[in-house]
């Protein structure tokens, strides 16, 4: 089981490695868009936000932001792909039990949310001095978050039929919550009713908890914040786990 | 007798109420080079499906070398190897990288898997291509590629899905040499093919589906001496000027040196050769004008 779990991870890096023009270079040039437009040119006019400049109060949520949509963006393509061009069949007869496939897939996720958040890292880096609270908090913040959109996009990708259905999620959904989860943002700014809604976006969550190993400063406690993408992390699992046992839309019914 | 594969009352319902197995029990020996036919649409790729683990049954019993599937699956599964009809790699992986993957899917390392590539790529002619992307390469090579990755786990049984298809002729020969040898080791091998002179001249022990019923399950040798009548096209070193006649046969002239000749029943082809040389005429060249098993087969099936 372990080198069926190595081999589809080696597999899955690979993959986005190979096609580096695609996945890691377009992050990169975005990250250093927001960094000059939001922090360069309007973060001196903005000034503070929960007691620190600007452009470093934006600085994780625009990593977490490359890790969410890279780790998600990994699985979704990668199983729609193999789903694609059938070559799913390859683990289908093959000994490799269900979870291990499911495993593989997501470290595979959170590879590439790793690789491009470093990558992203090291561009901002340029423009800005990094600061760091807690490497543990960053460390376990950026795991949850990678694995828990790992397993979201691994599940839109078993209900996809098309290339279109790969890409409305992220579009619309996921860049939305991203933005709303506090990412350019204090929630504290925003009106009562507003900042209510917010608690009910998991990212909120995961950019405070991210927020606080950066700059040590966060709205909400570090255990619901890790604790709340923990519990959609375990139902996530057992969804896409149940799905692929029961050969959801890659064994012909 | 040793079963390698055996089904009992294998059906299979899809969801769009497609019955395309209807309760097939097949016996397949240990050690046979096994033929499975049937028109398109008969089921055979979804028994296939079923066997190698891509396919749920809707009931019925799969055995592998006595194993029953539900209860032994990743030892059935390892005795298995699969080439399908259909290409289904990633066509942006390169060859080796696909080989070693599949083993790696089976538990196999990679360094293993690296010598167990080399050997089989150099067999199917494509170790210069092993690191070019498998879309790169032609149809022929993209099926021996496939061809090679079903072995990499050194199964007992071979199933092939069309293996042939679209393979040229000199490759193909290389291919039936290759599959004979492999079944000369003691692999079991069952074939789908739309070549029938391949299923003739390969296999010992036949199956013929229709419309997801067993029709046929027979010995290859049986079955061939149920073609009773057989179409011949005989050239002749004279010319044919008068009316031709054999016994229990009839002859139509189609020119002046090509004679058809439908055997009757119980006929010989050394009595139509007789008959011909009692009335002076000698013929150069012989052939049938079809294949004696695609005959049955068009008789069973239809």
């Amino acid at each position: 089981m372990w080198i069926a779990y190595k081999t589809i991870v080696i597999k899955e890096i690979l993959r986005f490695v190979r096609i580096w023009v695609q996945t890691i270079v377009p992050p990169v040039i975005t990250t250093s868009l927001y960094l000059l437009i939001f922090g360069g040119l309007m973060g001196g006019r903005i000034g503070q936000m929960q007691g620190v400049d600007y452009l470093n109060f934006i600085v994780p949520g625009i990593i977490l932001m490359t890790v969410i949509m890279q780790s998600y963006a990994n699985t979704v393509s990668s199983f729609f792909m193999t789903k694609y061009n059938n070559s799913f069949e390859e683990l289908l007869v093959s000994t490799t039990p269900n979870w291990v496939i499911l495993l593989g897939f997501v470290s595979g996720g959170v590879c590439r949310g790793l690789t491009i958040g470093l990558a992203v890292t090291f561009t901002i880096s340029f423009f800005v001095e990094i600061q760091i609270h807690s490497f543990l908090v960053i460390g376990v913040t950026f795991l949850i978050t990678s694995v828990m959109f790992a397993l979201a996009g691994f599940i839109n990708a078993v209900f996809a039929r098309t290339f279109d259905d790969i890409s409305i999620v992220p579009n619309f959904v996921l860049l939305p919550l991203t933005y709303l989860g506090g990412m350019f943002y204090s929630i504290d700014i925003l009106p009562s009713f507003w900042r209510g809604v917010s608690i009910f976006n998991p990212i909120y969550y995961m950019m405070d908890a991210f927020r606080m190993g950066f700059l040590g400063i966060g709205s909400v406690e570090l255990w619901k914040a890790f604790l709340v993408p923990c519990i959609m992390i375990v139902v996530l699992a057992l969804i896409a786990n149940k799905l692929l046992s029961r050969g959801v839309s890659i064994k012909t019914e | 007798m040793t079963l390698a594969l055996s089904t009992d009352s294998l059906t299979k319902t899809y969801s769009n109420q497609l019955e395309a197995l209807k309760g097939i029990n097949l016996r397949v020996e240990e050690g046979d080079f096994f033929a499975l036919l049937g028109s398109n649409g008969a089921g055979k790729t979804t028994a296939i499906g079923i066997i190698s683990g891509l396919l749920k049954s809707t009931s019925g019993e799969v055995r592998i070398n006595g194993l029953d599937q539900k209860k032994h699956a990743n030892e059935v599964k390892k005795m298995i190897g699969l080439m399908p009809q259909e290409f289904n790699f990633n066509p942006h992986e390169p060859n080796m990288e696909i080989l070693i993957n599949q083993a790696g899917y089976f538990g196999i390392s990679r360094s293993d898997a690296k010598i167990q590539a080399e050997v089989l790529l150099k067999k199917m002619e494509l170790w210069d291509r092993r690191f070019d992307v498998a879309q790169s390469l032609s149809g022929g090579m993209k099926r021996r590629l496939m061809l090679a990755r079903a072995l990499m786990h050194k199964p007992s049984i071979l199933i092939l899905d069309e293996p042939t298809a679209g393979v040229d002729v000199e490759i193909r020969k290389s291919m039936w040499e290759y599959l004979t040898q492999l079944n000369n080791e003691g692999m079991t091998i069952i074939l789908t093919t739309h070549y029938l002179e391949e299923a003739e001249s390969l296999c010992r022990n036949i199956a013929i589906l229709n419309n997801g019923d067993l029709v046929e399950q027979t010995n290859m040798k049986k079955l061939l001496l149920k073609a009773k009548r057989q179409v011949l096209i005989l050239d002749t070193v004279e010319k044919l000027t008068n009316t031709v006649s054999i016994a229990n046969c009839d002859c139509k002239i189609l020119d002046d040196t090509t004679l058809q000749v439908a055997q009757g029943e119980n006929t010989s082809i050394s009595d139509v050769i007789s008959g011909l040389s009692a009335q002076n005429i000698n013929v150069s060249h012989l052939r049938s004008t079809q294949n004696r098993l695609e005959a049955l087969f068009l008789s069973i099936t239809s």
